[in-house]
């Protein structure tokens, strides 16, 4: 209780997701009116899985200082483990029926080699390589989910943070790190059916009955849930010692070090901690996008997500969900070609075109002027001013954002 | 009596003239079926025939055989050559003689098929060789050169005295060579001619060399030595596994093949009798031992045919031996071939390795020109300038609009250069101004800044030339690759990017080690405040500073969009690698940025030959390099020391 009274942004948000949430299972049309469409009650699932990985993106900038450009990889990755039980299971199920009309039941090989087949005939191959050892069991991919991404993160971390390298070479670094992980995915021969990547994953394995219409509520409802749980544990990450540890860590490193905490440590953990969530948020997304390829983990979709988070407004949580649903609302309202375009006399500006450059000079704007983001309207209505500056920072580190502090 | 004498004499003369005439009609009437209806395989000896009639018509005749020029009257069956003459055709006798026209319609015109064209031109070679005309003589040899013959031994041997170009001259007596090894009297002649060669790295040498050591597969008694020579024996199970063994034997007949998973399953499932295969329940089939034991029971009932189990299969390869024997029968041979080809495939790795050196040294110079505008804005100034892709994309794209207004691509290239690097040091004076400014003490925020101008920059190019890929073409000197010989060769468009690598450095040292603005920019750089008390303008220096860097992208996007396509993703494609190449060189030092280009350059290309299927592995396997380097070197290959290394 003294969490939620200290945090009294929890509750808001806990509320409106919830009230959201209701709202749209009302007009789903699996579950209420119909008054939307599945593919609309998907597009929204899949934004809490978004707003889920910005969340961790908040984490590890807004709060710790580090500009990660590779947590989509670990989101890609979360759906990747998901997609290849997906994938195997779901054909299991085909090559089954399939072989079950001839008159000799199959033996487990046939099976196997039948699965492999229809999985890898795409990229000529038949065989199926070590890394789906486990793809048959659900519990062991779900495990991976987390694994994989939390392994990665820490052995990453682990180079990058021990040998000092900090700032915007860290920057560099994870995106190197994305785009080596994302070239590798593109060949045929990694096991991952190249630049196919992993298809038809909106069938859930064993729920072939079940309507789509169903299944996506049954989803949203999962990314709600998800989005609360992880909501609710980093505010409570972040209200406590920890939280003030690596907020210093973020304003001045060496200090921090000085005062004998293990920087490195505490880096580690909120880096790994961060990859886990997003992998999580990313075995929610690809089964109501339907695939996975690995365009998926460009370098460019981490900083889209560093875009979100900035427009949000970085360190504090519900800014970065803010971003992050409201960019990818209105992307995909942009993208989708539904909005009127604009007779300008010499020229039409048609949105799907436009979009893009709009969104870069919003986001320009957004760095120079506003550097609280969307999170800023919140001061605004709770009366919060910071004081002005005029430029001069309160710290130490030129590069630290220290308006937290003023306020308090 | 001297009249007699005489015309004894004359008749004497002309007898043996006619007999000589005649030889060539003679030899078609006598072979007439098989002239008329010519097939590769038969025309053989008819060819070679006329060809050593000794005629001096032969070499008429043969070559308007095989134009199509050789027919058969409809009248009387004969012989003529044809010259077209208008719609009707002048006839001559194979002699010789000419007998008047004729039309298309009364003329079996002879056509004779691909395969005894080759026959013909193959006797030609010979006339050809000696023939006055350099041209002629050329085609003969590039004749000899794709299909070598036995028969074309002597005519070449006794062609090359005679002749009077060197060139061709070398390369009659190499052919020559080339020639002996294949077709040489004896073995001494031929491994001489083998030896004589050397460890040349001619293609056309391995060519020949390569079949001598052909091989093939045999298969004897156990503990039977075969005859003939052996190259090495098989052991199955090690040197071929016992399958394949087994496949040798099937395909000799000597035993029953193996059974596929499938055949043994449809055979299976045509012996269904009321639920049960052989005795056993359908339901215990999905086991593959139960599969054997019903399969086993239908054997034994003769319903199907005998398959080979896996222990039969294990005991028919055990009772024989496998060997690997020659086709070319002296070991002699052999020897000296495999010892030449040891020889020549030294030479031929040494020069890939000087092939991929240059390969290296061309993407070096690429990831170089890409990196030294950020060098300066990054290296130099620490800021860092995601939209640096975007302005190499501007560069290319000024390159491409030039090439639309002047259709000269050299003078267009001479117009673009300057002019690209005009467009992108305003669009980075404009930036700096209008953006970086803002933002020198929040350089996280930079990086977010400028990738914002960096995606509407991307989408405008799109917006503004589409998305298809647009040329930029290279004016016809630059086309063609400078080659060395068969193994080294450069494209002249990679020489360029590396020359103007160099220019680029040049100038970048030039002004900073040289001029009043590179002096005030490291003064800058080095303590601002200091720089600001000694009258320098800060403000004005990192805009020049910026604008220059930026400048230096955009040519360097003219050179970039002439070696690939002009895509708006161009820039895309190598901001990761540039931000690579300055961070493991090291930051603020032109060298560096020179080192690591190098080192990145070159360990691409060394993956690459590693693994050469695969170029998106080697960058994958790149970048984890890197990302482990700067574990060893966290401030790159050659880092600042001191003061100028910052905090």
């Amino acid at each position: 209780m003294d969490f939620l009274r200290k945090n009294p942004s929890v509750l808001w948000f806990l509320a409106i997701l919830a009230v959201f949430t209701l709202a749209v299972t009302l007009m789903a049309p699996g579950t209420g009116s119909g008054a939307i469409s599945t593919s609309f009650v998907k597009t929204l699932g899949k934004t809490l899985c978004l707003a889920m990985v910005a969340l961790a993106m908040d984490l590890v900038w807004g709060y710790a200082g580090i500009l990660s450009l590779g947590h989509m990889a670990f989101f890609a990755i979360g759906g990747y483990m998901i997609g290849m039980w997906q994938m195997y299971a779901r054909t299991e199920e085909i090559v089954i029926t399939s072989l079950a009309q001839s008159p000799i039941p199959p033996t487990a090989t046939e099976i196997h080699q039948g699965i492999a087949s229809q999985i890898f005939g795409v990229v000529g191959s038949s065989h199926m390589p070590e890394i789906w050892y486990f793809a048959h069991s659900l519990p062991a991919q779900l495990a991976l989910v987390v694994l994989v991404p939390a392994l990665l993160a820490l052995v990453f971390g682990w180079l990058a943070f021990r040998s000092r390298v900090a700032g915007v070479y860290l920057s560099i670094l994870t995106q190197a790190m994305t785009l080596a992980l994302a070239l590798w995915l593109f060949q045929n021969d990694s096991g991952l059916r190249g630049n196919n990547g992993l298809s038809g994953l909106q069938n859930i394995p064993g729920l072939g009955k079940v309507a789509q219409e169903t299944l996506s509520v049954w989803f949203f409802w999962a990314s709600a849930l998800a989005l609360a749980l992880a909501y609710l544990l980093l505010a409570w990450v972040v209200s406590g010692k920890f939280g003030s540890v690596i907020r210093a860590i973020r304003d001045d490193e060496q200090r921090v070090r000085f005062l004998g905490y293990p920087v490195e440590g505490f880096k580690l953990f909120v880096f790994a901690l961060t990859a886990v969530i997003a992998g999580i948020g990313g075995a929610l997304y690809y089964p109501q996008a339907g695939i996975i390829n690995p365009a998926e983990l460009a370098p460019i979709a981490s900083i889209y997500l560093a875009v979100w988070v900035a427009i949000g407004g970085r360190g504090r949580l519900y800014g970065a969900v803010m971003g992050a649903v409201i960019v990818s609302l209105l992307s995909s309202w942009f993208t989708g070609g539904r909005v009127p375009d604009v007779p300008l006399g010499f020229a039409t500006i048609h949105w799907v075109d436009w979009w893009q450059v709009l969104l870069g000079l919003a986001f320009v704007l957004v760095t120079l002027f506003a550097p609280r983001g969307l999170g800023g309207l919140v001061d605004l209505v709770t009366g919060l001013h910071p004081p002005r500056r005029h430029g001069a920072a309160l710290g130490p580190d030129s590069g630290s954002l220290q308006e937290r502090e003023a306020q308090e | 009596m001297i009249r007699t004498l005489l015309a004894a004499v004359l008749a004497l003369t002309l007898a043996s003239g006619l007999a000589r005439a005649e030889a060539v009609g003679d030899i078609l009437d006598t072979n007439k079926a098989l002239v008329e209806h010519a097939s590769r395989l038969t025309i053989g000896p008819v060819i070679d025939k006329l060809a050593a009639s000794g005629d001096p018509r032969a070499e008429t005749l043969l070559k308007a055989w095989g134009d199509k020029l050789l027919g058969l009257r409809k009248s009387d069956g004969a012989f003529v050559l044809l010259k077209r003459k208008g719609a009707a055709y002048q006839l001559t006798q194979p002699d010789g003689t000419d007998v008047g026209m004729a039309k298309r319609s009364d003329i079996n015109i002879l056509r004779p098929n691909a395969g005894v064209r080759r026959l013909i031109d193959g006797a030609l070679v010979e006339f050809q060789l000696s023939s006055p005309d350099l041209k002629t003589r050329t085609e003969a040899l590039s004749i000899i050169d794709h299909h070598p013959e036995a028969g074309q031994l002597k005519p070449l041997e006794a062609s090359l005295k005679a002749e009077t170009d060197p060139a061709l001259r070398a390369r009659k007596e190499r052919l020559l060579r080339l020639l002996t090894i294949r077709f040489g009297e004896n073995s001494a002649k031929r491994i001489a001619a083998i030896n004589s060669f050397g460890a040349d790295t001619g293609l056309d040498l391995r060519g020949t060399l390569n079949p001598l050591l052909d091989t093939h597969r045999i298969i004897a008694k156990a503990g039977e030595k075969p005859k003939g020579n052996i190259d090495r024996p098989l052991i199955p199970g090690k040197t071929i596994t016992t399958e394949a063994a087994y496949d040798l034997l099937v395909a000799r007949g000597e035993a029953p093949a193996r059974q596929t998973p499938t055949a043994r399953r449809q055979a299976l499932e045509a012996h269904i009798e009321g639920g049960k295969v052989g005795g056993i329940p359908l339901a215990q089939l999905s086991d593959p031992e139960a599969r054997d034991r019903a399969y086993a029971a239908l054997e034994k009932a003769g319903q199907v045919p005998r398959a080979a189990t896996t222990r039969e299969v294990r005991a028919a390869v055990a009772a024989h031996d496998y060997w690997v024997v020659y086709a070319e029968a002296d070991p002699a041979m052999t020897t000296a071939a495999k010892a030449a080809l040891a020889k020549i495939a030294v030479k031929v790795d040494a020069m890939q390795a000087l092939d991929l050196l240059l390969e290296a040294l061309s993407l070096a110079s690429i990831y170089f020109l890409a990196a030294i505008g950020l060098a300066l804005t990054f290296g130099v100034m620490g800021v860092i300038n995601m939209a640096h892709g975007e302005f190499i994309m501007m560069g290319a794209y000024t390159g491409y609009v030039v090439q639309q207004i002047i259709p000269n691509y050299t003078l267009s290239l001479i117009v673009a250069l300057p002019l690209a690097f005009a467009v992108t040091f305003a669009a980075g004076v404009a930036m700096e101004r209008l953006v970086v400014r803002h933002l020198y003490k929040r350089p996280l925020e930079t990086l977010l800044a400028t990738f914002g101008v960096s995606i509407a920059l991307q989408q405008l190019a799109k917006n503004i030339f589409g998305t298809q890929a647009r040329p930029l073409t290279s004016p016809d000197w630059l086309d063609g690759a400078w080659v060395l010989n068969d193994v080294v060769s450069i494209s002249y468009i990679r020489i360029a990017i590396f020359v103007l690598g160099l220019v680029f450095l040049c100038l970048f040292l030039w002004v900073m080690k040289r001029t009043r603005l590179g002096l005030e920019l490291r003064a800058v750089t080095q303590n601002p405040g200091m720089a600001a008390s000694m009258g320098i303008n800060p403000d004005r220096i990192n805009m020049l500073a910026f604008g220059l860097g930026s400048g230096i992208a955009g040519s360097a996007g003219v050179a970039l969009g002439l070696y690939a396509k002009v895509t708006s993703e161009l820039g895309q494609d190598y901001i990761v690698q540039s931000f690579m190449t300055v961070v493991v060189g090291g930051v603020g030092n032109i060298w560096g940025t020179l080192a690591g280009a190098a080192l990145i350059g070159s360990l691409q290309k060394g993956i690459e030959w590693l693994n050469p299927s695969n170029t998106l592995a080697a960058q994958t396997y790149m970048i984890l390099f890197i990302i482990l380097f700067i574990q060893v070197r966290p401030r790159g290959i050659i880092a600042l020391k001191g003061r100028a290394a910052g905090d």
